[in-house]
């Protein structure tokens, strides 16, 4: 077994001392395609339950799958993405238990030959830190249907539309150290798969699912035992649930007992993790290739063909963004999820400079997108109108304070185009008007002749004047020049 | 409009295959209220060939068996009964009912189902024609699961002329089984009458078996004989794995079927026990129920040898075993066209003469498990009586996809056989 590097950084206190979280993950991720890995039954979600039940996903006497093009195709372009290796001989495997969700009473997955080998992940903290996690595979499989204990006080129904739907099972190398890793991670695996499109990523939809492998060790040791926590099934849930499990683990190691492997369920309600199934009680899933299907087999070229193919990643966006002029943070931020990048970039493609539109988004839009619970999709503001509104500023049309004041109208009256429609009909224009601000310095200096004996005498209290001139022009004069203005009035010396 | 080719003929269907409309058990209790909404690719394409179903015949419960003796319903017995005794003979298995159906006269042909034997072993114990194609060559879509990667249809009938007849029309590609080859289909029935001058026999050494009848070889070196008389070339080979062939099906084919019949759980069709308390004993129940004794026994065996700790002694090994099988035929193929063998290393036994052993009756597929290993062609061909004036059948075995030239050597043994005998209409009360 391999015993992953320490990263001191990442080390938490324990009253015995310190320990390091080691945490691995697999995520179940459902391929974005319009039917089931071995079946023509439709995938949409929400459907009206079994509406969406081939023969073949009610495993009837007879039914054979076979395999779905498209969705392979879905997880070489993921493998791909991934910069891991695309196997060009994989095998489909059956998965043996009982449930009665699974109606074959195996899963078609695939076990010792995966259609994807070993990649690699890069993660972006918010220390400016980049942490690479190793992937060690991804296959495809079948997922079950789902059990209904809710609809009847003594029967449990089956609602079999998601059973046989394809799930690509990525799995990580027990790379990460702190449950911010995990969620970074999780994060970019969800922003790599919208990008390529072959998963949705939407986690309240199931479209993507997490089983988080945490254990602990104390610094440079061997790797401790692993507990599984299964249903973790957002950002936030991650973290909380490695959080909680490794607070866990330590207080037991720390109080003379020892990790049992076991598969633990994360309970959101009260933040804990709870004893699912022990190695001991774990299946023999009595795994052999599945006699029904050939193994799975295609040619470089083809692979090669999808790799031309690919759309650009939010690694190779993210060197874009940065050559043109913005801080690797910034550049991580608007990656991150690819609606905002593209946001960005047609900003850029309005005329706004680079750096301006990152600062803006980055700075203002997101912050109000996030209290108000929307995304960037959901927002009310065009890509347009915030360009124009940031060109404003640029073009000193109006002054940075502005600028807020018209997002904030623009938010409520979504009128699209700010510049005519807000500043130029409600007089919100910069003064540019040397004269006019003048005169109102002098006005706020001629009503206030003590506060300006003061300020005489202590220069850097000019800011109040300059605060006064700006209430006084209803903000529209450009502080810039409302402090030379001053500064000459009062004679005070240069800044600097 | 010109009639199709099979239009009007009455056929029997092995009831594995699914029958849209048309209840459909595999022998078994667990399927005992079936009625299946589809129809398997095969009878399709007998019906659009103009076929028409006369019945579902009984079979051994899942094809699993070799005298027709392990299905739910009850037994087939065989047509044929021993000169001067009334002893019911077991017709083979597992397609018991088709074998006797075209026997006795009850149909023109049958659909049968072949894992280990299944097609071959029954038609030579009654007197008929077995076919058992390449693996591939007919669509498995519809029929019931047994071992997948060794099931494959093929016709039953009275002669090798209407066994080229029907394969032609039950063969096909079919999109929706993964397994089926798509490979044009021959018109066998205009390549069956060229005659085997030149055509290259081996004789696999292996073949002989300790403890087999004497009539078994006697028929044999007959068929030798009858082949180098049309100008065959006779030629000695070796199939050196013969011996672990059985070992290895018996764990393959339990394998595969205990992971196909765990769909039989009683949840969405089929039997379902009544009064269990809980989930498991839900299972436990409908499946304790549900099926036979045979099938226990072999969900046992396969659940077993795919077990963490079991599946490299067991599992993995037979399948390195099939790979040398099949490199044994594949060598011995450079050299010759066909091999000729017996098909069964006795004639029909009496009812309840072996189900107490099961190790005895699984030595019944001994030499027809070899070729399903392979995924090769094969036919059995009636060729004469045993001394008691029972059926026995010598086997041809080809390369893949060469059913042809299966046909053309079983046509050959059929005109030097001349096999005429019929069993006496003793079910038949007035």
């Amino acid at each position: 077994m391999s015993v992953a590097p320490v990263r001191n950084t990442k080390l938490i206190e324990g009253a015995t001392g310190r320990w390091e979280i080691v945490i691995g993950m697999e995520v179940h991720a459902q391929v974005s395609s319009k039917s089931k890995l071995f079946s023509g039954a439709s995938t949409e979600f929400g459907a009206e339950p079994n509406s969406q039940v081939s023969l073949v996903d009610a495993a009837m006497p007879g039914m054979l799958p076979v395999i779905n093009r498209y969705c392979v195709e879905q997880a070489v372009k993921t493998g791909l993405g991934l910069k891991a290796k695309v196997n060009l001989h994989s095998v489909f495997d059956r998965k043996n238990y009982f449930y009665p969700d699974l109606p074959a009473g195996y899963q078609i997955s695939q076990y010792k030959q995966p259609v994807v080998g070993e990649g690699e992940i890069h993660i972006d903290l918010a220390n400016g830190e980049t942490v690479h996690v190793g992937i060690e595979r991804l296959h495809l499989e079948q997922d079950a249907g789902k059990s209904l204990h809710d609809q009847h006080p003594d029967a449990t129904y089956i609602d079999l539309n998601r059973a046989g739907v394809a799930l690509m099972e990525i799995v990580s190398r027990p790379d990460m150290r702190s449950s911010e890793e995990a969620a970074a991670f999780l994060r970019k695996m969800r922003a790599i798969l919208r990008y390529l499109g072959t998963c949705d990523g939407n986690m309240e939809a199931g479209s993507m699912r997490a089983d988080v492998n945490v254990s602990v060790r104390r610094p440079g040791a061997a790797l401790g035992t692993r507990c599984e926590i299964k249903n973790v099934n957002s950002m936030r849930f991650i973290v909380q649930a490695v959080e909680y499990e490794a607070r866990r683990q330590i207080d037991i190691l720390e109080a003379g007992g020892s990790i049992r492997q076991e598969t633990r369920l994360f309970d959101s309600k009260n933040g804990e993790t709870r004893p699912m199934r022990s190695k001991e009680e774990a299946h023999d899933y009595r795994y052999f290739p599945d006699p029904d299907l050939l193994p799975l087999t295609f040619d470089q070229a083809w692979v090669d063909g999808l790799a031309q193919d690919l759309p650009e990643l939010p690694d190779e966006k993210k060197l874009r963004f940065m050559k043109a002029g913005l801080s690797a943070y910034d550049a991580a931020v608007l990656v991150g999820e690819k609606e905002a990048a593209d946001y960005f970039e047609e900003m850029v493609r309005e005329g706004v400079e680079p750096k301006a539109a990152a600062n803006w988004l980055n700075n203002e839009y997101f912050g109000r997108l996030n209290k108000a619970g929307l995304t960037i999709s959901s927002g009310p503001i065009s890509a347009k109108a915030n360009s124009e509104i940031v060109m404003m500023v640029l073009e000193n049309v109006i002054s940075s304070k502005i600028a807020k004041d018209v997002l904030d109208i623009e938010w409520q009256e979504r009128t699209g185009a700010p510049r005519l429609k807000i500043v130029e009909a409600r007089g919100m224009k910069q003064m540019t008007d040397t004269a006019a601000i003048e005169s109102a310095t002098d006005a706020v200096i001629a009503a206030n002749p003590d506060k300006a004996e003061e300020v005489r005498a202590k220069p850097k209290a000019a800011a109040w004047f300059v605060g006064q001139v700006m209430k006084a022009t209803q903000g529209k004069a450009n502080p810039q020049v409302v402090n030379a203005i001053l500064r000459r009035r009062l004679n005070l010396p240069d800044e600097g | 409009m010109p009639a199709a080719t099979l239009e009007g003929i009455p056929l029997a269907i092995k009831d594995l295959f699914c029958t849209q409309g048309v209840r459909t058990t595999a022998a078994s209790r667990i399927l005992d209220n079936f009625i299946p909404t589809y129809e398997s690719t095969v009878s399709q394409n007998l019906w659009d060939a103009g076929a028409v179903m006369v019945g579902k015949t009984n079979l051994d419960e899942f094809a699993m068996g070799s005298s027709n003796e392990t299905s739910y319903f009850g037994p087939v017995t065989n047509p044929w009964r021993a000169r001067g005794r009334n002893d019911d003979l077991v017709p083979g298995g597992s397609s018991g009912g088709s074998a006797t159906a075209v026997a006795a006269h009850l149909a023109l042909g049958a659909t049968g189902t072949d894992t280990g034997g299944s097609i071959r072993q029954p038609a030579a114990v009654t007197g008929i024609v077995g076919l058992k194609p390449t693996y591939g060559r007919c669509s498995r879509w519809g029929i019931v699961a047994f071992a997948s990667s060794l099931d494959q249809a093929g016709p039953m009938t009275r002669t090798v002329h209407d066994a080229a007849i029907m394969l032609k029309t039950m063969a096909s590609h079919d999109p929706r089984d993964s397994t089926s080859v798509d490979a044009p289909v021959p018109d066998y029935e205009s390549l069956l009458e060229g005659g085997i001058k030149g055509l290259k026999v081996g004789i696999p050494k292996e073949y002989r078996i300790d403890g087999a009848p004497p009539e078994i070889d006697e028929l044999w070196n007959r068929g030798v004989e009858w082949l180098r008389a049309q100008g065959a070339e006779i030629i000695e080979v070796s199939l050196p794995h013969t011996k672990y062939a059985l070992p290895a099906y018996y764990i393959v084919a339990p394998a595969e079927a205990s992971s196909n019949l765990a769909r039989y759980d009683g949840v969405r069709y089929g039997h379902r026990a009544s009064g269990a308390d809980d989930l498991i004993g839900l299972y436990e129940r409908t499946r304790a129920e549900g099926f036979g004794r045979e099938v226990k026994r072999r969900i046992m065996i396969g659940t077993y040898v795919l077990s963490a700790g079991y599946y490299d002694a067991y599992y993995l090994r037979a399948q390195r075993v099939r790979t040398l099988i099949a490199r044994d035929f594949a060598e011995t193929f450079k050299r010759c066209d066909v091999l000729l063998t017996p098909a069964t290393p006795s004639p029909a036994f009496a009812v309840g003469a072996k189900t107490d052993d099961p190790v005895s009756m699984y030595l019944n597929d001994v030499f027809t498990v070899t070729v399903n290993l392979a995924g090769l062609p094969a036919i059995s061909v009636p060729a004469g009586l045993s001394h008691d004036g029972l059926p026995l059948g010598l086997q041809i075995i080809g390369k893949a996809f060469d059913e042809a030239t299966v046909l053309r050597a079983g046509r050959a043994i059929e005109t030097a056989a001349d096999f005429k005998a019929a069993p006496q209409a003793w079910w038949r009360t007035t």
